[in-house]
């Protein structure tokens, strides 16, 4: 029993937590932009792809990992800008698109990873961006050993969620991209412009699931593998309901999942199947949907494509 | 509007032929940055799923579970429902089916086949059911649920194949079917197998339901207005749970192919998106079982042509899963074409 209590709130597996959450936060926080603007995206797990693969090709054509993660967020942001023109401009179901995107994705990664690596599976290792240790607080017993010695991606992860809290709640931007997705014709008729307030939140959903991407190829691993971000894409969909649209249910969310997936490891030494424990974030998703977690309610419009009257 | 709806014909013909070429021309953009002819890949890519019996039967092999999963999310669409949980579904099937193979022995084939195919169906429709009753009873939508079911899925039949029903191999699969419970081969060396019937008379039945019952009435009715079938008293509940069921079951089936037709066993993660895949089939098909027959040929085209262009031109085969992303984009944004034919505008 002790034991158990022991792993539970070991400071490691505190530490991994906060580092399989990070991939997750980037894309949830993306999710939340879209979905908030009233444009489902099933595309994040495709463009979390893409993200690791530009983080990659940019880091090893120029030697700079954070070259690479900008090149992430700019594929990011234009697989993003696809999914808006679709279904924004072409009023595609937002679903469909979305599946395309994760299709897509999933041949283009493969097809540039052959045609620039020469290899399949894996590529070459490239830089990477190292873990950096702050000076005092890695000094302090417990906390330290989680926080003060991350990479740097960890801690912009959590930034993110921050500003996006600010900005999406506090800020006239925010409310008018709420209302978009809750009420369209209304936030047109007082003069907001809802197509490009879906841009904007569609396209900067693309750059963060491209960041949450990068976090996996360039900066957890140091080298892109086929279909590597493996389904997070989807437990970020599932931490944005999970956290109820909002960032910091999201990051709450994002933790928890991140946690399940550090304990997995050692929960199978102590004799319980690993698989059992990575169905978890998927069931209390469907749980949490159900209203047995307090209801969580999607944004009105999202899913809607707008069609502007006259 | 009546003008629009008279010309739909034509429209349905027309932007999946539109959506394809453009997909093809972007495919070649592709093709030409390995510094290859794109007509020359296309043609090679064709010559192997068209040019031969043996290679148009790999292509109906290929095609077989795509015309399964295709009609499962199309019978789904026609009830105003998004069935993106048919992966799930036809790994769920799958196991039900390779469980009835491999566990029964000493039954005639003519129980036994008929008995691992109603699991792989039975398996499927309850695990699209799930999402269906959420939907039906508490409203929440059918999209996000049946993508967590997805994964759910993924890991418990992971489980199942690793821990309690494990094979003798070092691979991650099911002990093998009984031969008994496995489907008859068509064309050796070819893998097509009457599994090819089954979908074909699949598309008749769901023909057959959609437009000429009562049910079929109904589901459409709940399709194109609820409110107004609920209105009409049609139990729009009921109604779409039993299409969920239904459109699971045939899921199943594309699940049932892999294992009693194609390889035997249930392999962990065998399926090469044929769920994600059957949502492109459905679209371009137009959700009509003729349209999804031929679109799931193509798909199934492009799939055995792909390793011989691999093979014989300097085209990685990833092309083709590029090609069906882009295809699904196009029929997806049919708008797109609006300038050049009559779209009917998407309620």
């Amino acid at each position: 029993m002790w034991d158990i209590i022991k792993l539970l709130l070991n400071t490691t597996v505190f530490a991994a937590t906060l580092r399989m959450a990070t991939p997750l936060m980037f894309t949830a926080i993306g999710g939340i932009y879209s979905e908030r603007s009233g444009v489902v995206n099933i595309g994040l797990e495709g463009m979390m792809l893409i993200g690791a693969f530009a983080a990659v090709a940019v880091s090893y054509f120029t030697g700079s990992a954070w070259l690479g993660f900008l090149g992430a967020i700019l594929a990011g942001a234009l697989m993003g800008f696809i999914h808006g023109v679709a279904s924004i401009k072409y009023r595609a179901n937002q679903v469909v698109s979305g599946t395309a995107i994760n299709i897509f994705a999933g041949g283009l990664t493969v097809y540039l990873q052959r045609l620039i690596f020469n290899m399949a599976g894996v590529s070459p290792a490239v830089p990477r961006i190292n873990d950096v240790t702050i000076p005092l607080i890695s000094k302090i017993p417990w906390i330290g050993p989680i926080i003060g010695k991350q990479n740097p991606l960890v801690y912009l992860a959590l930034l993110t969620v921050v500003i996006s809290h600010i900005v999406i709640f506090k800020t006239v931007w925010g409310l008018r991209l709420r209302s978009v997705g809750e009420h369209p014709r209304a936030a047109d008729s007082v003069g907001i412009n809802v197509y490009k307030t879906r841009y904007v939140a569609v396209t900067i959903s693309g750059a963060l699931a491209g960041a949450g991407g990068a976090y996996l190829s360039i900066a957890h691993l140091s080298r892109f593998v086929e279909g590597m971000t493996a389904g997070r894409g989807f437990i970020a969909l599932a931490a944005v309901i999970f956290g109820k649209w909002n960032p910091l249910g999201a990051l709450g969310a994002s933790l928890f999942f991140g946690y399940a997936d550090a304990l997995q490891m050692r929960l199978q030494e102590i004799g319980i199947p690993t698989q059992l424990v990575q169905m978890l974030p998927y069931i209390l998703t469907m749980i949490a949907l159900a209203g047995f977690i307090g209801r969580a309610v999607a944004p009105k419009a999202s899913g809607e494509p707008y069609v502007k009257e006259g | 509007m009546l003008d629009r709806v008279k010309k739909v014909p034509v429209h349905v013909i027309i932007a999946p032929i539109l959506a394809v070429i453009l997909a093809l021309i972007v495919g070649s953009a592709f093709v030409l940055t390995v510094g290859e002819n794109p007509l020359h890949a296309y043609k090679v890519l064709f010559q192997e799923s068209f040019g031969s019996m043996r290679g148009f039967a790999t292509t109906l092999q290929r095609a077989t579970p795509l015309m399964f999963t295709g009609l499962a999310v199309a019978f789904a669409y026609r009830a105003g429902l998004f069935n993106i949980g048919a992966e799930g579904q036809v790994y769920i099937g799958a196991f039900a089916a390779a469980w009835v193979g491999f566990t029964f022995s000493n039954l005639p084939k003519l129980i036994h086949l008929p008995l691992a195919i109603v699991a792989g169906m039975l398996g499927g429709a309850i695990w699209a059911a799930v999402p269906g009753i959420l939907k039906a009873k508490l409203g929440i939508h059918e999209v996000i649920n049946s993508i967590m079911m997805n994964y759910i899925a993924y890991f418990l039949t992971d489980w199942l194949v690793l821990g309690p029903f494990a094979g003798s191999s070092w691979i991650p699969e099911s002990p093998r079917v009984k031969a008994s419970a496995t489907l008859t081969r068509l064309m050796p060396p070819t893998r097509l197998t009457t599994a090819i019937y089954i979908a074909l008379a699949a598309g008749l039945i769901v023909y057959l339901i959609l437009w000429k019952t009562k049910l079929g009435y109904e589901i459409r009715a709940v399709g194109l207005n609820p409110t107004a079938a609920e209105y009409g008293g049609i139990s729009v509940a009921k109604t779409m749970v039993i299409a969920m069921a239904i459109s699971g079951a045939l899921a199943g089936l594309a699940g049932m192919e892999q294992v009693l037709g194609l390889n035997n066993r249930f392999i962990q993660r065998f399926s090469p998106d044929l769920g994600f895949m059957g949502i492109a089939v459905a679209l371009l098909g137009k959700n009509h079982p003729v349209g999804i027959v031929l679109a799931a040929i193509l798909f199934g085209a492009l799939q055995t042509g792909a390793a011989a262009m691999d093979r014989l031109t300097a085209v990685p085969r990833e092309l083709i899963t590029i090609l069906q992303g882009v295809i699904i984009f196009f029929v997806a944004a049919e708008y797109l074409f609006s300038r050049f034919i009559k779209v009917k505008g998407e309620a």
